[in-house]
């Protein structure tokens, strides 16, 4: 059988040390069905690392993330690092980290809260506290700590 | 620091020299809000009050507030009359009523509606409670019949009694009197306790918080029994609600063992929780705290729209 190697990509953005198992919630944030379809999408999961044990990498080619996919992915994956590739060199690393207020990316839990409703409002989080993280949300002040779930 | 032209939506909104602030100024506005002098401090001043929920003593209390110190109101108290029943955001109708008066009063039954609406409004936005979310104004008021009763906010000892998981009022209570330094007891039955997000924040305050559920053994050293509703509507099974809300019941035989100054508060309406002899006895603080509601948003309206306390 010929062996498939996750070969370097020319130009896009490499996520690494996604904690294990979520890769997959991770290429639903970056949403594969928008890419170029030529590019190339490589997804290892379950790999052996020295910083946090087993990790997830994903690879994904002629793409950069904006801000809010970012915000969303450090929320899911607070231990990612986040490689922009340009010409096959690393011309940016750096690991996710969450601004003071996040906005449109995590939908509100209270269903009564005033971004549920039909109003012209983007959901708004101020980060209450940032290891484990803890949301609060700017309208309702409820207080978020889990987000697979909630992502806008 | 001012709070001309600031918006009120959440107790959080308010520094601890703000709140201090803001009971100076209601206790100065005491002999306004009985009536026994005059006020023109809100004179030429029109406030739009909101009511998209039903409220008596909030809506009334500011009514009377703001025409007692000269100026005037418009009030939307039935929310099937107003535009949002045609299917109006809320956002666009704070929008159109910021352009008619000098500050809008918002009740509303959506968490966060206030934000919303002092987002929406370029004139002051208070919050007169949204859902079961904030209501700044109320813990205001809390915290002034403390501070007449006792002098002083620090090292009291207050025992939060009743529902603290859905207690509108409560939360934000518990919050300004960790900012004050007080000391918390909470009694609640089981389900009922408070929330689980609320208590860490308080414990990260560096509160001094303890629980017991036996009301007998907390009130003997207590300065404040702070009683709220217990909602039937949040018990399934009926006979639960009956035996619960007995238990919590604060009469003159419960009293007994308790300090000659300690004082009882409700926010109102109450449903049987304190017994109507309790009402006699110099303990009885609720009527005196559902007045104090006057004066304080008699404070509040005129720091926002005149930037002056008295």
């Amino acid at each position: 059988m010929r062996e498939l190697k996750i070969t370097p990509i020319k130009n896009g953005t490499v996520i690494d040390h996604i904690g294990n198992g979520m890769a997959l919630e991770v290429l639903k944030i970056i949403g594969v069905s928008e890419l170029d379809k030529d590019s190339t999408v490589s997804v290892a999961l379950h790999v052996r690392s020295q910083k946090i044990g087993w990790k997830d990498i994903v690879k994904v080619e002629n793409m950069e993330l904006s801000p809010r996919k970012v915000n969303a992915i450090a929320l899911i994956a607070p231990t990612a690092t986040i490689a922009i590739i340009r010409d096959f060199k690393v011309r940016e690393k750096r690991a996710v980290d969450l601004p003071d207020r996040i906005t449109g990316v995590v939908r509100c839990p209270n269903p009564n809260c005033i971004t549920n409703q039909h109003e012209p409002v983007e959901s708004e989080f101020d980060v209450a506290r940032r290891r484990p993280v803890v949301l609060r949300c700017v309208y309702c002040e409820r207080l978020v700590d889990e987000f697979l779930t909630r992502l806008a | 620091m001012t709070l001309k032209g600031r918006d009120l939506i959440s107790i959080r909104d308010l520094s601890r020299e703000e709140i201090e602030e803001v009971l100076r100024s209601a206790k100065r506005m005491i002999p306004y809000a009985e009536g026994t002098k005059l006020g023109d401090q809100l004179g030429g001043k029109l406030v739009t009050l909101a009511f998209f929920e039903p409220s008596t003593r909030t809506r009334l209390s500011f009514e009377t507030a703001i025409q007692r110190l000269g100026g005037r109101c418009v009030t939307i108290a039935d929310p099937s009359a107003s535009s949002m029943r045609k299917g109006e955001t809320l956002h666009d109708t704070i929008r159109m009523l910021s352009s008619y008066g000098d500050a809008i009063v918002l009740r509303h039954p959506n968490e966060g509606s206030g934000r919303l609406a002092a987002q929406a409004s370029d004139k002051p936005v208070i919050n007169a409670g949204d859902g079961a979310g904030q209501h700044p104004t109320q813990t205001l008021l809390d915290l002034a019949t403390m501070q007449e009763a006792f002098g002083t906010l620090s090292g009291l000892k207050v025992v939060l009694l009743g529902d603290l998981k859905y207690g509108r009022t409560v939360h934000s209570l518990a919050y300004a009197l960790a900012v004050f330094g007080a000391e918390l007891v909470l009694s609640a039955p089981p389900g009922l306790g408070l929330p689980e997000e609320v208590r860490s924040q308080l414990d990260q305050m560096g509160a001094k918080i303890s629980e017991e559920d036996q009301i007998h053994r907390v009130v003997r050293d207590a300065d404040i029994l702070y009683v709220t509703r217990i909602q039937k509507e949040r018990f399934v099974d009926l006979a639960e609600y009956e035996k619960v809300a007995g238990s919590y019941r604060i009469d003159s035989a419960l009293l007994k063992s308790a300090k000659q100054r300690l004082i009882v508060m409700h926010p109102l309406p109450r449903t049987g929780e304190i017994a109507p002899e309790v009402d006699a006895t110099a303990h009885a603080a609720y009527f005196r705290q559902a007045f104090l509601g006057v004066p304080v948003r008699m404070a509040l309206l005129s720091l926002i729209l005149t930037g002056k306390a008295g």
